[in-house]
């Protein structure tokens, strides 16, 4: 018997998602190589190298997330909540600054971000608290006041980073995470009329700097030397990639420095100069592959505590490579989210995989007898 | 064995359904916009990317102007031509740099310097190589520009002081931003000017404006091709000073030939009229970017240039401070004006004798002879009488001993010494002896010229302190007032009235009896009143030496303070020269002569010393039974509307 369940979870193992995600994650880590790339010396930083060790470590974990049964996650989603949370309160206290905001801190040799860990926890926890509250009508406002409670301190403390764009992907998450679990129709008009109101609220705490690129956003003239000049320098680099791109380490927008963070926001503008349409089209498919691929996944987990946990890593991809192209190609206001398995960043990097992990984990054990304990 | 979705509803599998629809319609958006982009605009922006660079260009703001009184530009902007050299669109520096000074028949400049602030910016921005270059330099480099490529002319506007070094003190002057600066206010961007000293610096926020910015596209050759989007800058504000130019001017020929200071205030709202410091030194050079050795030669110039006398210049206040001495001694009650005191030439004290400054003597002083006559010993032993502390806290309400608060650098305080002082600064008891110094104003006191302009205001007055204001307001280009400042009444010291009455009767007989000590700033037909002073810099011996025939820095400081009419007071002054080797009468009170005769030309008209003025309101010593209050109405300080010319010439830099 337990024989047969191993033969069978590896049967079940989603090999082709985690091909799909490690093309991707190649095709990221090449462009980091030249996008890091010294034009003035002609040879490469240590970006790639670096990029290629959290890509190793994180298939480790996505690997290690796969191999015991993700439903005991139930019984610990409080405690990683609570860790991740006690990461991420200590940022403001010990962490590092950069580029304005702090958002790292140092353990050992190397620096984790912790909101990063956190959107993992949070999107567990979530899982168990909406596993017990589904319920046939849809959800009742009251069956939201908890998760919605959980959501808002790691929310809190990012923005108070200041991480707006991070901040943005968790309430997103959150957001897709309540979609699937159901609301009743009325929880849904109260949800939008709600949204609706906190428009100006957000609008009015925003930083000068937010403010100002949401506004060149819809008039990139009005700032040619701050948020427009970065928009205009990405446009100008995807848009003179062409059908066929400029090929490797032949993008005079990126070589030039013209790119702001050429390495992490804006790596797709990057990507694009050098292998054009074809290319860009290519990375579309292959999140594409991924979002439907893991969408099976969830119409096939055995309980909703694990479709949810899928929906949330998947939620997480979608939004980020959605928002993050949307904005290089002008479509979307330049708001700082990287584009996940793509840009460069060790802890998005192993977040990320061991979400996938957890994914393929829920895909592989939707035979499984073993049920959740009941309370 | 399907046990697939035992556990989900059917529910859930609509709601996956409805995200995978979701997801493809956004990626399928994300492909059409990545379509239009790389396959529909590519030849736009292709072109864009591969013949032509966006550069961008800071505009950097013009300043402000500073204005006088009467709307007079004191500070300036002219446009001015810089040689700039892009770093990016040089092959070799060290040559370009060479051949592009060669070309202009201008010096090269080191090397070293320019890579060094080359690193600290964008390789596409500007480094400014030689500034401010002649017509001839600008056609040359217009029309030979091909053979030195990344030389470039780049026009801004220039500061201009165009008084030279007049009211340089207040004015103050501006430089480029300093690493300090930057790390301040990230607004600043290297290469910017920055007030540096006095108004400039003071009213930065003010004048400073905003910047502006373009992107512009350049060929290979980092020639500009075209402007692709321009934001203007914004001109900065404008700040009306209280201050008139000819007074000023005036006030610093005066002192043309001394060291020293010439403080005017208007006493009842404090505002400065003029504020003269010499040595001076001229703001323009700054503005063009000091040299080395010009900084150098400043800063270590023997008689420090740099220096605001005015408030930075810190003097034994002499026998001016003797207003201090006898109001406190007529508000404490210590004299009355029928007090008489013998005056023998000197004063035994304790161990040793305390001479006067007339050897022979004064004979029997009240105290309005005294102040007339400035008698020495009266003031010893009135001193004596009242202590020092109680000198003390009547200088504290005068206004010594802190700074008037003034919106300049660098304000000193001064010093008026207290038992407690002394025996914190130095452990040691104060002896009575001492006190007999600080009455008149000479041991540990130290005064500014603007708090003893400030103090006589306050006799003027009646006793309302100001924070003297030499600001009246800011206008923005457009001829907006943005702020308009009032006068600022720091306290209001309730004196009585017999006090303030013996004071001014005393100080207006100072300048018009004939035995007083300040003849020389009698003017015909307005009351002046005043008080002389000469403090001593080097104590004298058993040998009693000329003090003309001692060194300079030995020599003794002179004094004048002075406010006229006495009876309606318009203006009040302090004088001080340095080191002038004669007495407060014979130096310091002609200059306040003549700075009172200029003011009262110039608002009264030119025969106003032919002019008898209203009956004069002189009231006899004697009658002090009913004295007579000067009340000063609450007043506003004066605007005079900014002349069409300046108006215009704001409106041409605004653009």
């Amino acid at each position: 018997m337990r024989l047969m369940m191993d033969r069978r979870l590896i049967a079940h193992f989603d090999g082709l998602l985690l091909l799909t995600v490690l093309t991707i994650v190649g095709l990221g880590t090449m462009t980091v190589y030249s996008a890091t790339w010294d034009a003035s010396r002609s040879m490469p930083t240590g970006f790639a190298w670096r990029q290629t060790s959290w890509s190793l470590i994180g298939l480790v974990g996505l690997l290690g997330a796969t191999v015991f049964d993700y439903r005991r996650l139930e019984r610990y989603a409080f405690v990683l909540y609570v860790a991740g949370l006690a990461l991420l309160a200590a940022v403001p206290l010990v962490g590092e600054i950069g580029g304005g905001s702090r958002r790292w801190i140092s353990i050992g040799p190397v620096t984790v971000q912790p909101s990063e860990m956190m959107k993992l926890a949070l999107i567990i926890f979530l899982a168990r608290l909406f596993h017990h509250r589904i319920r046939p009508g849809g959800l009742r406002l009251r069956d939201l006041a908890l998760p919605t409670l959980a959501a808002m301190p790691p929310v809190f403390l990012i923005l108070e980073q200041p991480d707006l764009g991070t901040a943005g992907v968790f309430v997103f998450v959150f957001a897709s995470m309540v979609l699937l679990a159901g609301p009743s129709w009325g929880t849904l008009g109260l949800l939008v009329l709600a949204c609706m109101g906190a428009v100006p609220v957000l609008l009015s705490g925003l930083k000068e700097y937010q403010l100002r690129r949401l506004t060149t956003f819809f008039n990139p003239e009005m700032d040619p030397l701050g948020a427009g000049y970065h928009l205009i320098q990405s446009k100008i680099a995807i848009g003179s990639g062409g059908l066929a791109g400029r090929g490797f380490l032949q993008g005079t927008q990126n070589q030039l420095n013209f790119l702001p963070e050429q390495h992490t926001d804006f790596i797709f503008s990057v990507y694009s100069e050098e292998w054009g349409f074809f290319g860009a089209i290519t990375l579309i498919a292959l999140y594409a592959l991924v979002v439907l691929r893991g969408l099976m996944a969830v119409n096939r987990a055995k309980e909703r505590f694990g479709a949810l946990i899928a929906f949330g890593v998947l939620s997480n991809v979608f939004w980020q490579a959605a928002i993050n192209v949307g904005m290089t190609t002008g479509l979307l206001p330049v708001v700082g989210i990287t584009l996940p398995f793509f840009s460069y960043g060790g802890s998005s990097m192993v977040s990320l995989m061991l979400g996938i992990g957890l994914l393929i984990n829920v895909n592989m054990r939707r035979h499984s007898r073993e049920r959740l304990p009941r309370y | 064995m399907r046990l697939t979705n035992r556990e989900a509803p059917n529910e859930l599998r609509r709601r996956v359904v409805a995200a995978g629809i979701f997801s493809l319609v956004v990626f399928a958006i994300l492909g059409a916009r990545l379509y239009a982009l790389q396959v529909g605009e590519t030849e736009r922006w292709s072109s864009l990317a591969e013949n032509n660079r966006i550069r961008l260009a800071r505009i950097p703001p013009t300043r402000g102007l500073i204005l006088d009184a009467n709307g007079d530009p004191l500070v300036d902007n002219r446009p001015a031509y810089d040689v700039v050299i892009v770093p990016e669109d040089t092959r070799d520096m060290e040559k370009t740099l060479a051949q592009a000074s060669e070309l202009l028949e201008l010096p090269t400049p080191s090397i070293d310097a320019i890579r060094a602030a080359a690193r600290k910016r964008p390789a596409y921005e500007g480094l400014v190589i030689h500034r401010d270059v002649d017509w001839s330099s600008v056609v040359t480099l217009e029309t030979r520009q091909l053979e030195i490529p990344g030389v470039s002319l780049e026009v801004g506007p220039l500061r201009t002081y165009p008084y030279g070094p007049l009211a340089s003190h207040v004015l103050g002057y501006v430089g480029e931003v300093t690493q300090t600066d930057l790390e301040a206010d990230e607004s600043y961007r290297m290469g910017d000017l920055i007030g540096k000293f006095g108004s400039e610096r003071a009213w930065e926020r003010f004048l400073r404006g905003v910047a502006g910015g373009q992107q512009i596209e350049v060929d290979s050759l980092g020639r500009r091709l075209r402007v692709l989007s321009r934001v203007p800058e914004t001109i900065g504000s404008s700040v009306v000073l209280t201050i008139d130019r000819r007074l000023q001017q005036f006030a610093e020929q005066l002192l043309e030939d001394h060291e020293g200071a010439i403080v005017a205030l208007r006493p009842s709202t404090g505002e400065v009229l003029a504020l003269a410091s010499r040595p001076a030194f001229d703001p323009n050079v700054f503005a063009r970017g000091i040299q080395r050795k010009e900084w150098d030669g400043l800063v270590s110039a023997k008689l420090d240039p740099l220096s605001n006398r005015a408030l930075q210049g810190q003097y034994p206040p002499g026998s001016t401070f003797k207003i201090v001495t006898a109001m406190a001694a007529l508000e404490e009650g210590a004299v009355n004006p029928f007090t008489r005191i013998f005056c023998g030439g000197a004063y035994w004290f304790g161990n040793r004798s305390y001479r006067c400054w007339k050897r022979g003597g004064h004979g029997s002083m009240n105290l309005h002879d005294a102040l007339v006559q400035s008698c020495d010993v009266y003031f010893y032993q009135v001193g004596s009488r009242i202590g020092v502390d109680t000198i003390a806290e009547y200088a504290h309400k005068l206004g010594l001993g802190v700074p008037t608060g003034i919106d300049l650098t660098h304000e000193k305080g001064g010093l008026i010494p207290t038992s407690e002082w002394k025996r914190k600064r130095f452990n040691e008891r104060w002896y009575p002896g001492e006190t007999l110094s600080v009455a008149i104003g000479q041991g540990y006191v130290l005064a500014t010229p603007l708090q003893m302009a400030n103090l006589i205001a306050m006799v003027a007055n009646g006793g309302v302190r100001h924070r003297p204001q030499y600001v009246n307001r800011i206008e923005s280009p457009s001829g907006e007032v943005l702020e308009q400042y009032d006068p600022h009444v720091v306290e209001k010291v309730e004196f009585k009235r017999s006090t303030l009455h013996q004071i001014r009767e005393a100080l207006r007989d100072v300048v018009n009896s004939p035995r007083g000590t300040g003849k020389n700033a009698l003017l015909p037909n307005i009351d002046v009143g005043g008080k002389t002073g000469t403090s001593q810099v080097f104590k004298m011996g058993r040998n009693v030496v000329k003090t003309e025939h001692l060194a300079r820095h030995l020599r003794d400081h002179a004094w004048f303070v002075a406010f006229a009419p006495v009876d309606d007071p318009e203006i009040a002054i302090a004088v001080l020269v340095e080191h002038a080797g004669k007495g407060g009468g014979a130096t310091a009170a002609p200059l306040a002569h003549d700075l009172a005769d200029f003011y009262f030309a110039l608002t009264r008209g030119r025969d106003y010393r032919y002019v008898e003025a209203a009956p004069s309101r002189k009231v006899e010593v004697a009658n002090a039974a009913k004295p007579q209050r000067v009340e000063i109405p609450a007043a506003k300080p004066q605007r005079v509307e900014i002349p069409p010319e300046t108006r215009e010439r704001m409106r041409a830099l605004a653009g």
